[in-house]
């Protein structure tokens, strides 16, 4: 396959059509993360690295002429960031691919990104910062025979580091734009979609009996309406035994999840009301129990916050059960107004939770049954909290020069459950944050930015351990537009309940922007902590060290 | 597995360089890649046009502070910028399942006039090499890419500025 397409390249490449209407374009991008690692014990990084510097690199490389593309990826991991799942190891070629489109049908081999309805069946992606990436390798087709009706089909294994797990995927999605494909103009517009999904992988298991494929399958619905805009989506996943391996865990209950999203706005406010209920619902390139195999996306119910310390215990989603909602105003308040001023002030109130659903995941097996209701555990009444979030954030521009923001929460977190310890651990963790934020403009071009940011939490009075306590932070920027920023930033957890952990973890970084190319060195040291991008977690381990960041494209 | 690894990568080493020599001349065009727009309508980002006038291609997202001040302070003076360059702004979200419907709301609330483009998964992204947001392109009337810049920090807009006003001239 990789050499197919390698002398796809060659091929083309030999044929030098820079003359023509659609001439051959080679466009890419790099990326290098090198970070040097050396041993602090007072913040827990107490394992030497034999190799001192480890370095993360990435090359993509698209071709295309017309509506041919082919792209690669090579991948360079000597040694893999700490951070980074050790598979990861050495370098390659792990993404190659070609697509093109005739006639209104797309055709692609090799590895590619897929997504139904909002992912909760199959969504395959890559997050560098994560370290995900669970392509497929295999074939997709996409077309549109009418106007308005769009239908996928494809096949193929998923990408699990330099390999693939062992599960055969196979899926197909069709999405009908009702007004689109009628030419109706109404006020009332409609989409709906329905997905299907398949596993097959060998019974392996002498102990079991096993089904060789599985599946998942979903609907959605989504009305436009002014400015209303209601989508839900229904899914069920069955005959999937996950982590088969003892009479125990043997599950084969059907999983299913409902997701019910209502929006409004008009000019100037902006409401969300998001929910959903999900009870066994992982879906697994393979059934081997390791959490790299997943194939389908549980978006997590609360704000993604950016500041450090509001951060600092970020909910994640439990695909094998919770129920949760997210709601948000957004609201200006008109310029010229007593409370808008001269430029209007923005607010943004959001409230979400998430608990465990109604006596636990669905469970069956030859013994015992145990189904779980979506309507009792959205009432909640003995459920398990998992995660709060109350937070208000006013932003506010003074005057030309300066830029005001400010964020109040309340949160909630059970870090027992979202970080996988034992019950009764560390309990649910309650904390306040405040932060502010202002930036002012010296002269054209010259910012200053300094953040300040306090957290203040209880430990849970039940649990046998103690969590982290309090912390202040403190960032300072200067920026030079278009080309040079300055970062420094301490982090203090000065109400550690243990004294010698009483630590400040001080950071300093200086960046180079010149069009495309990005440059940053940085220096200091990270806690050990729980680092998410859009729900998605990992653990990231205490560093003490140099880096280097240099991001490019062509 | 290691060898063909290695021949793989002088390969592709070849074909690099075999396009750099034969390749001179280059032009930036959009890729071939289909997008929603707020109405949930497949819209391909090649079939974007603004008469011939150019357009500025934004990548943002809704938990983004920087691409959200980016695109605030640009609405400020977005009309003065379009009387003068004719320019239009595409405001591409790579919001996925987990904020997309906090967009419109966003949008909304804030008072954007500016073209709203969904990349859910990333597709947009992954093919004019987007790695971070913000990230903003700058496309001359006739379609092709003629700046990029990674980031935003406060007066990077009066670089954009320039580079619109050097095309509309």
């Amino acid at each position: 396959m990789k050499r197919i397409l390698l002398f796809t390249f060659v091929f083309i490449s030999s044929f030098t059509l820079y003359s023509q209407d659609n001439p051959i374009e080679i466009h890419g991008n790099f990326e290098l993360n090198m970070q040097s690692y050396r041993v602090d014990s007072t913040i827990g990084a107490n394992e030497p690295t034999p190799e001192r510097v480890l370095n993360n690199a990435y090359l993509n490389l698209l071709i295309t002429k017309g509506k041919f593309t082919a792209g690669l990826r090579y991948e360079s991991y000597l040694n893999a960031l700490k951070d980074y799942d050790p598979q990861y190891k050495g370098n390659g070629i792990p993404h190659r691919y070609a697509t093109y489109t005739s006639d209104g049908l797309e055709v692609t081999v090799g590895n590619y990104y897929e997504q139904f309805g909002s992912g909760i069946i199959l969504r395959t992606y890559e997050d560098k910062g994560l370290g995900v990436d669970n392509s497929l390798d295999g074939i997709r087709l996409k077309m549109s025979p009418i106007n308005g009706i769009y239908l996928k089909g494809l096949i193929g294994k998923s990408r699990t580091y330099f390999n693939y797990s062992e599960g055969i995927i196979r899926g197909a999605d069709a999405e009908f734009n009702i007004n689109e494909s009628l030419n109706l103009t109404s006020e009332t517009s409609y989409i709906f979609g329905g997905s299907f999904v398949s596993r097959f992988q060998k019974d392996n298991n002498p102990a079991f009996n096993l089904p060789e494929n599985v599946a998942a399958m979903s609907a959605r619905l989504n009305i436009m309406h002014g400015g209303f805009n209601y989508f839900g989506e229904f899914s069920q996943k069955i005959n999937d035994p996950i982590g088969s391996f003892s009479f125990d865990e043997n599950n084969y209950a059907n999983g299913k999840s409902i997701v019910n999203n209502l929006t409004y706005s008009q000019k100037g406010l902006g409401i969300t009301f998001e929910s959903h209920f999900v009870d066994h619902m992982e879906f697994r390139s393979e059934r081997a129990k390791e959490k790299e195999y997943i194939i389908n996306y549980i978006p997590t119910l609360s704000k993604n916050h950016t500041y450090t310390l509001l951060a600092l215990y970020p909910c994640a989603t439990q695909p094998e059960g919770e129920a949760g909602f997210n709601t948000n105003i957004f609201y200006k308040i008109a310029k010229n107004t007593l409370l808008g001023g001269k430029y209007g002030t923005k607010l943004n109130l959001n409230f979400a939770r998430t608990n465990s659903i109604e006596g636990g995941t669905s469970y069956l097996n030859d013994s015992t049954s145990h189904t779980s209701r979506p309507l009792k555990s959205i009432f909640i009444k003995d459920e398990t909290l998992y995660f709060s979030d109350f937070n208000l954030e006013i932003n506010k521009k003074i005057n030309k020069k300066v830029n005001l923001n400010l964020v109040l929460a309340k949160q909630n977190y059970n870090k027992d459950v979202l970080e996988g310890k034992t019950i009764g651990e560390y309990g649910i963790i309650s904390s306040t944050i405040a932060v502010a934020e202002v930036s002012y403009k010296i002269k054209k071009g010259h910012t200053i930015r300094l953040e300040l940011q306090e957290l203040l939490s209880k430990d849970d009075e039940t649990a046998e351990k103690h969590a982290d306590g309090d912390w202040h932070m403190i960032l300072a920027e200067y920026t030079i537009s278009p080309n040079w920023f300055f970062t420094i930033q301490d982090m203090y957890n000065y109400g550690n309940y243990y004294e010698e952990k009483q630590l400040h973890y001080v950071n300093t970084s200086i960046g180079f922007v010149k069009g495309a190319n990005r440059f940053e060195i940085g220096y200091g040291k990270k806690r050990a902590g729980i680092f998410c991008v859009g729900g998605v977690c990992k653990e990231v381990p205490s560093s003490n060290g140099f880096s280097l960041n240099i991001s490019s494209s062509f | 597995m290691k060898k063909t690894m290695k021949k793989n990568l002088i390969l592709s080493v070849i074909t690099l360089l075999l396009f750099s020599v034969t390749s001179f001349a280059q032009k930036r065009s959009l890729p071939n890649v289909t997008v929603k727009n707020l109405k949930g309508k497949q819209v391909n980002i090649q079939s974007v046009e603004n008469d011939g006038k150019p357009i500025v291609i934004s990548f943002w997202a809704t938990w983004c502070k920087p691409c959200k001040k980016e695109l605030n302070t640009i609405a400020e003076v977005y009309e003065d910028w379009q009387d003068e360059t004719g320019v239009k702004l595409i405001a591409v979200s790579i919001d996925d399942s987990r904020s997309l419907s906090k967009v419109k709301p966003y949008v909304n609330a804030s008072g954007w006039e500016y073209e709203i483009l969904l990349d859910t998964n990333k597709e947009l992204s992954r093919a004019l090499g987007v790695t971070s947001v913000p990230h903003t392109f700058l496309l001359d009337g006739k379609g092709n890419i003629v700046w990029e810049h990674r980031g935003y920090i406060d007066g990077d807009e009066d670089e954009l500025l320039e580079k619109i006003e050097l095309l509309s001239k």
